[in-house]
């Protein structure tokens, strides 16, 4: 991680960015279609659509696993790849894709380890996180001795390992259950109090992204773009607790997101996902 | 989040000495009764020796010689272990380089292919012309090609088995490709590496007896039955059979003993 000496702006960056996926005999699908973002160092961002809208594409690109067909993206001021190969950032994925392999303190060590850290910081950077996401008790165990909830927490605490000051996060708690999930984002929440990191967080959920963001990203699918960006003012990370889900604004900022969602025409009256 | 969504399952695979005799008991019993069976047929109804000698007499005959056979398994056992390992060797580091190099794949799978279909029948006398009769390695190279084929292929399965989210996390690290490689797709393909060894190993033992019927040097176990078969001691023509049953058994149980220890080491 370099100290630039310019104070830098934006923590990410995408400009005018499209990616169009070629398809068979010359048919083509546009992922991405000029989408402009930008986010604030210690911002936390969800970005919201239906399936198919390119949010993950989009995650994908400021994480340079992708590249993009035009437009460019800037990480810290860099470039998405040099950001990749300075590890400014950390990633979680929908699947926790933890190595079977290793042991849950195997696994937090291993991006610490691929980047040369001696093995006494690493265990004790582990056992750090390992407290932070309350699996003290699970540090030997392998990945298929937990729950999908605790495998997640491991994934996340891997993903801080390298304290970064940015998160990719695509649809984290996707596969699990409801109450596991309200679990995992207050968890989120405190985490995120304690590392001032900024977040990109994809999720098909309202409440969830309402109640994790400062802003909410709301995409509209075929082509891929943004149809329009919340504001979410249900106060600083820290305050936020189990009692804000029971909010009036909360619910306010629901049903907002939701009306953004399904545009104008409908006002939330419709069975609508609401995990 | 100080309480854990479930307990973890225990690892604890014990069933007990009751489970053990469940499983042990009936294919024993079994192979009693076979054999009480066998030896009533050829008793009652007076088979000659050379049709099919009963498992009473192949058993003494076994007793008798079993220096001589113990003697016949270390020779086709050595030679079958020596491919064994050298035929893993090359499977493993080929298959590795395979999964590098595309280009390389696609040139070498009908060549293995064509390796899989070699009749030992047809490579052994020309390697004895090779080597020279007076030497092993004739049998060594037969066995290593035919535990070759099974190890190469499902080595190149196993390191095709990466998962997509493990590539991304890979690449989100930066690593370099020896990295990717060395913490993700080797372990990735380790079962899949053990499965092959564990096919190949019976194989090697078929392969290395078989091979010592084209020529060679005598001793083993393969040249033993034909001997023994070619001066008409049927009994004992069958005793030096048993013996290869064994060392065949002794060879794929030590395969299957080492790709548990492994997946238990490293749970997938």
């Amino acid at each position: 991680m370099t100290t630039a000496a310019a104070p830098v702006e934006h923590a990410v960056a995408v400009n005018a960015v499209s990616r169009v996926f070629a398809g068979r005999k010359g048919a083509s699908v546009t992922a991405l279609d000029a989408v402009s973002l930008t986010v604030a160092p210690g911002e936390f961002v969800s970005l919201i659509g239906p399936s198919g809208c390119g949010k993950s594409t989009l995650l994908r690109l400021i994480a340079d696993l992708d590249t993009p067909t035009s437009g460019s993206i800037e990480v810290f001021g860099k470039t998405a790849r040099q950001a990749r190969i300075d590890q400014d950032y950390g990633i979680a994925f929908q699947q926790a894709g933890l190595l079977p392999w290793r042991t849950v303190a195997g696994n937090i060590e291993l991006p610490l380890e691929l980047h040369g850290t001696g093995k006494a910081a690493r265990r004790e950077r582990a056992a750090e996180l390992i407290e932070l996401v309350g699996l003290s008790d699970f540090a030997g165990h392998y990945p298929d001795q937990l729950s999908g909830g605790m495998q997640q927490r491991v994934a996340i605490a891997r993903s801080l390992a390298e304290s970064p000051s940015l998160l990719l996060m695509d649809e984290p708690f996707g596969a699990l259950d409801e109450m596991t999930r309200e679990r995992m984002q207050n968890e989120l929440v405190r985490i995120c109090a304690e590392t001032s990191a900024a977040v990109v967080f994809v999720t098909h959920s309202i409440p969830e992204a309402v109640f994790l963001s400062n802003r909410v990203v709301v995409m509209s699918p075929r082509p891929g773009r943004i149809r329009d960006v919340l504001s979410v003012n249900l106060g600083r990370m820290s305050d936020r607790g189990e009692n804000l889900r029971e909010d009036e604004d909360f619910f306010h900022s629901v049903s907002q997101v939701r009306e953004l969602l399904h545009g104008s025409a409908s006002t939330g009256a419709r069975g609508v996902e609401t995990r | 989040m100080s309480t854990p969504a479930s307990t973890p399952g225990s690892m604890r695979g014990g069933r007990g000495a009751a489970g053990l005799a469940r499983t042990v008991l009936p294919p024993v019993l079994l192979g009693v009764v076979a054999i009480l069976l066998w030896q009533g047929f050829v008793t009652v109804l007076a088979v000659k020796p050379f049709i099919l000698p009963g498992p009473f007499a192949i058993g003494e005959q076994f007793t008798a010689n079993l220096q001589n056979v113990v003697n016949g398994m270390v020779v086709t056992g050595r030679n079958a272990l020596i491919g064994l390992v050298l035929g893993a060797i090359v499977g493993v580091l080929l298959a590795i380089l395979s999964a590098l190099l595309r280009i390389l794949d696609e040139m070498a799978a009908p060549i293995v292919a064509a390796f899989a279909v070699v009749p030992i029948v047809a490579l052994a006398p020309v390697l004895y012309t090779m080597f020279g009769a007076n030497a092993e390695t004739a049998r060594q190279l037969v066995a290593a090609l035919a535990v070759f084929v099974p190890v190469y292929f499902n080595t190149l399965k196993g390191l095709r088995m990466v998962r997509p989210v493990h590539r991304d996390l890979m690449r989100s690290y930066a690593a370099s490709s020896w990295q990717a490689t060395k913490t993700v797709t080797l372990p990735t393909a380790v079962p899949f590496v053990f499965t092959g060894l564990r096919i190949a190993s019976s194989l090697a033992v078929i392969s290395a007896l078989i091979a010592e019927y084209f020529g060679g040097p005598v001793g083993g176990l393969g040249k033993s039955i034909t001997s023994a078969a070619s001066s008409s001691n049927y009994g004992l023509a069958w005793a030096y059979v048993l013996g290869s049953i064994i060392l065949g058994l002794l060879f794929y149980c030590a395969a299957l003993g080492l790709e548990k220890l492994v997946s238990r080491s490293a749970p997938a």
